[in-house]
């Protein structure tokens, strides 16, 4: 059992971070990294994040796990079909590793092989239904597997995502497809934080609440802009103009974010985008 | 219908470099509907053969270009153009271009690209609904396809990337499965949402397509 599912668990308050694979073959920087978090339960890899392709996610997590750290294998299905994120899970259970965080993935248009044709052969929700069969010890074709994972998939969700209604409709088809928690995208308010939590409270599945670490208001712009579902929103915005230190506004603004997750779910998961060590200061 | 639209002239005047006389092909069809391959295109094109130094040894608008046996009885009519030709331009879709190419073992230059199976929503503006999947799921989505009109795809909700209902790749169009949900909810039914979609069968897509009506 992953450390990560016995925390949450046992209720207690969990903590994730981020780490993204390189773009090349140099893995020590980022191990570097890793292995200088501090008080957090599980590392998350990301998967060619905002559809720009770097290193996989798969041998990245591979080496924290030799590491004694705990990763989290994120796998998204826009750039592999049924088959290979089969096996793509199957290497990852015979390295060791448990945590999923299985999205559907950024399109392909914001990376940096937009021309890259998107898969897309598969959705979330049947990725989950996928890892969850693998945990029974079959594969999509009903065939059996020689030795079986016990993965611990999770979800995302976007809390500040409208209509909020359908968002759970989704959030609703995940739990049942298996998702055993979520993580969701940068909170940037505690009343959607509180409406998210209080929807999946009944579902008996833990929220680890997004953080990211927002250093300035172009910094903001530029994320909504740039990435999929981000919405920093104007007042926040409007914080970092007035400022004067934004750094400092950030990490405030961070460790306001983490008071409301304690208050509200079972962890945050922090994005603290290359100033990890940071990280006990938020907390 | 076939949505296609016409080549780049620098790409169409690369590809027409090696040859003088050319017979043009058009389609009354869908290449007609979207002004791309009808009679007028066909004789704007033989027009701008002649400012290319090149000759238009005859032509024909083919009621459909993707016919394979009319196509064939069209290049009989006008047997002694053809011949006289050194090559064909076909201003029809790709399936088109086929039925020409399949017909003569002459070069075939196709002028058009094809797009998508399109709507018509007003004159010039098309739209694809639906991209032919084998295995039609609109009954439960309340008439709107998510395997065309989301661009991911996505058949069990929105992704994590609709924001204030719109979709993440373009935000001027809304989310398919706002479109989805909303009209479902007006009609009053779960719909969709009542069950997990399982993966699509793409074996029913299997390239390339083979039908007979039994
Ligand atoms: S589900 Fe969509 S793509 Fe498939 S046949 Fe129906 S409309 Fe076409
Ligand atoms: S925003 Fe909606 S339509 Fe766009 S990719 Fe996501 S689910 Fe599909």
């Amino acid at each position: 059992m992953s450390l990560l599912s016995q925390n949450l668990a046992a209720g207690s308050f969990v903590v994730t971070a981020e780490v993204a694979p390189p773009k090349g073959i140099d893995l020590a920087p980022v191990l570097a990294v890793a292995e200088k978090l501090q008080g957090v339960t599980a590392v998350n890899v990301t998967d060619n994040q905002g559809a720009n392709m770097r290193l996989c996610s798969l041998v990245l997590a591979g080496e924290l796990r030799r590491r004694g750290i705990e990763p989290v294998l994120q796998l998204t299905c826009r750039d592999r079909n049924r088959v290979a994120l089969q096996s793509d899970l199957l290497g990852a259970a015979a390295l060791g590793i448990e945590n999923l965080l299985l999205l559907s993935g950024d399109h392909s248009k914001f990376g940096d092989h937009p021309d890259a044709r998107p898969v897309f052969d598969l959705d979330a929700v049947q990725l989950l239904e996928v890892a969850a069969g693998l945990n029974r010890g079959v594969d999509m074709a009903g065939k059996p597997l020689t030795g079986v994972p016990s993965f611990f998939p999770g979800a995302a969700v976007n809390p500040a995502a409208e209509p909020f209604e359908l968002v759970l409709q989704k959030v609703r088809k995940k739990v049942d497809s298996g998702a055993r928690f979520f993580q969701t995208q940068a909170v940037f308010s505690r009343s959607e934080l509180e409406r998210l939590a209080t929807a999946v409270a009944p579902l008996g599945v833990p929220v680890l609440a997004g953080v990211l670490l927002v250093r300035s208001a172009k910094m903001a712009r530029f994320l909504n802009a740039n990435i999929p579902g981000m919405r920093v929103p104007d007042d926040v915005i409007a914080r970092f103009d007035s400022a004067a230190d934004p750094m400092l506004e950030g990490m405030a603004m961070a460790r306001e974010t983490v008071g409301w997750a304690r208050e509200l779910c079972q962890g945050v998961h922090l994005m603290t985008l290359g100033h990890e060590e940071k990280i006990p200061e938020i907390l | 219908m076939i949505i296609s639209e016409a080549k780049p002239l620098a790409e169409l005047e690369e590809a027409l470099a090696p040859f003088g006389k050319l017979f043009l092909v058009g389609c009354a069809a869908c290449a007609t509907a979207c002004k791309a391959g009808g009679e007028e295109e066909v004789f704007r094109f033989q027009e701008w053969l002649a400012t290319q130094g090149k000759e238009a040894t005859g032509s024909v608008v083919i009621d459909e270009a993707c016919h394979i046996q009319r196509a064939a009885r069209d290049l009989r009519h006008h047997a002694e153009a053809v011949k006289a030709a050194d090559a064909l331009v076909v201003l029809a879709c790709g399936s088109g271009v086929q039925s020409i190419s399949s017909n003569t073992d002459k070069r075939v230059v196709g002028a058009l690209n094809s797009l998508f199976l399109g709507n018509v929503r007003r004159f010039g503006h098309y739209e694809e609904m639906c991209s032919l999947c084998g295995d039609c799921i609109l009954n439960e989505t309340a008439g709107i396809c998510p395997l065309t009109n989301c661009a991911k795809g996505l058949l069990n909700g929105p992704c994590g990337g609709m924001r204030d209902g719109h979709c993440e790749v373009d935000a001027e169009l809304d989310c398919a499965w706002k479109l989805i949900y909303e009209r479902l909810q007006r009609q009053q039914r779960p719909g969709v949402f009542a069950r997990r979609v399982p993966p699509k069968q793409w074996s029913r897509r299997r390239k390339p397509g083979r039908h007979k009506i039994r």
